[in-house]
């Protein structure tokens, strides 16, 4: 067996993490907890049956503000940015002319001309590069708060009671974003997450945060790593940048036409929109398998298609994952073959989310 | 898990493997280090009995949730048996890596072979 590990940047919470036993892995350039003493499974099942508490301090934010904000996002996120109401939270892509996905961002309007974007930690730089190059006419400032705010989720059905025990004021509701004062301190508290669960993401002064999570630990909830985070995106069939979006995908074949409005003339939108009318050549499925196994990123899929993220389903115990299947295909039901490290597993499109809402939670 | 441990009555690959020798036939599986690295074991799969595998060389796959890690083989040899309750409970692999987690039983094609091993306290030096 060969390891292979390397140290990198560090968020607030290293020294909790270390502390709490945590395994530290490099991950986007950032040294972070794959896993803490107690392991993925019982992370996982934590968050599906009660609280679970994430590092997320490694994604990016960039602020925008002034009366040319919204004219730039709309220019350059795919969704409608001129529907968003102040204290309302939206999902985008960001794409390229030719339609490919440079990057998928969860956006917050703070106020009538700000705005805050979380990026995936890999694309934080490029993404700053990419709005700071179409900005020219706007008038917007273009910020990049990456060092200004470290990022704590908390996940699962009690989540938001333990947080809203030491919150001033009701917690905003799911899509919505709001400033409150949490455990005395100031935060930013968004009604979203990357589990299927309830919950909420707070962004915080980084000094704040080790005292902040160290109360809500205390307060019930598991500290769980970017492993659990990953199985419970799956199961809930969120993606992946990098996984199952990328530049040479557009968004409709990952199934993210919800995200589009192509009438909004954002940076792409011809080439979505012809994507949209002719419809895709593959399309991104959820999937179980029906045997052993356990599918990973690149996997073929016999007769054309990839898997793009795979994994063991810690709720269903079995191998899950999505994969790009011919659009002939990509309906709920239909087998299909997946060449795995050279021994064939037998998979079937399934509906969203792959776990079960009702059982396993 | 299991507590850290490595028994002295086994003899041990660089590459984190075990191999329980008697006579012309040894038992393989790996080391505490090993599974504690992988963290835990969801999927055990197995190389066919009869079929051949040669010391320094991937006989197995073992994955974790997030990872697939091949299984170097310590010494040559034909597979006698699998152990097949790993299929049904790969756990074992971090729960009694020496015990319940043990992997293949090999036919030793050459039992001088096993002179090239690392005897406990040599193997867990390497681990420092």
């Amino acid at each position: 067996m060969r390891v292979t590990q390397r140290t990198l940047r560090r968020t607030a919470l290293f020294e909790s993490h270390r502390e709490a036993g945590a395994k530290l892995v490099s991950f986007a350039g950032w040294e972070m907890p794959i896993q803490y003493a107690d392991g993925i499974r019982a992370e996982h099942l934590a968050v599906r049956r009660s609280a679970g508490i994430f590092d997320v301090s490694h994604m990016g934010e960039v602020e925008l503000s002034g009366p040319g904000a919204e004219a730039l996002l709309q220019h350059v996120y795919s969704n409608d940015v001129g529907r968003m109401a102040i204290g309302s939270a939206q999902y985008s892509v960001l794409c390229a002319e030719d339609g490919g996905v440079l990057d998928d961002l969860f956006t917050y309007r703070l106020g009538a001309e700000r705005y805050l974007t979380i990026t995936n930690a890999a694309n934080h730089d490029a993404d700053l590069a990419w709005l700071r190059s179409h900005a020219g006419d706007f008038h917007v400032e273009i910020a990049d708060a990456q060092e200004d705010y470290a990022m704590i989720a908390v996940q699962g059905p009690v989540a938001r009671e333990i947080v809203q025990s030491i919150a001033d004021t009701p917690l905003p509701a799911r899509m919505t974003a709001a400033r409150d004062i949490v455990f005395g301190r100031d935060a930013i508290v968004c009604g979203t997450g990357y589990t299927g669960e309830d919950g909420v993401e707070l962004l915080v002064d980084p000094q704040d945060a080790p005292a902040l999570w160290e109360e809500i630990v205390r307060r019930g909830a598991t500290p769980a790593g970017l492993a659990a985070r990953d199985t419970l995106r799956l199961e809930a069939c969120f993606h992946l940048y990098g996984n199952d979006l990328s530049a040479d995908r557009g968004p409709i074949e990952a199934g993210l036409g919800w995200a589009c409005k192509e009438d909004t003339g954002f940076i792409g939108a011809d080439a979505v929109r012809a994507q949209r009318e002719a419809g895709p050549q593959q399309r991104l499925v959820p999937f179980k398998l029906t045997g052993p196994g356990i599918p990973r990123p690149h996997n073929a899929v016999l007769g054309g298609g990839e898997v793009t993220s795979g994994t063991h389903s810690p709720c269903l115990g079995i191998g899950i994952g999505m994969a790009y299947l011919p659009a002939g295909r990509a309906t709920v039901g239909e087998q299909f073959d997946i060449d795995v490290r050279g021994k064939t597993r037998t998979a079937v499109v399934a509906p969203k989310p792959l776990y079960d809402k009702e059982t396993d939670g | 898990m299991a507590d850290e441990s490595y028994p002295d009555a086994l003899l041990y690959h660089p590459e984190h493997d075990w191999a329980s020798v008697e006579g012309d036939t040894a038992t393989f599986g790996i080391t505490w280090f090993a599974q504690e690295q992988l963290g835990e074991v969801v999927f055990f799969d197995p190389p066919e009995v009869g079929s051949t595998v040669t010391a320094n060389e991937f006989y197995a796959e073992v994955e974790s949730v997030k990872a697939v890690s091949e299984v170097v083989a310590p010494l040559s040899g034909e597979i006698v048996e699998v152990n097949i309750a790993l299929a049904d409970a790969p756990e074992a692999i971090n729960a009694d890596p020496y015990g319940g987690g043990w992997m293949v039983k090999v036919k030793l094609s050459d039992p001088r072979e096993s002179d090239s091993l690392l005897k406990c306290a040599d193997y867990q030096s390497t681990l420092a």
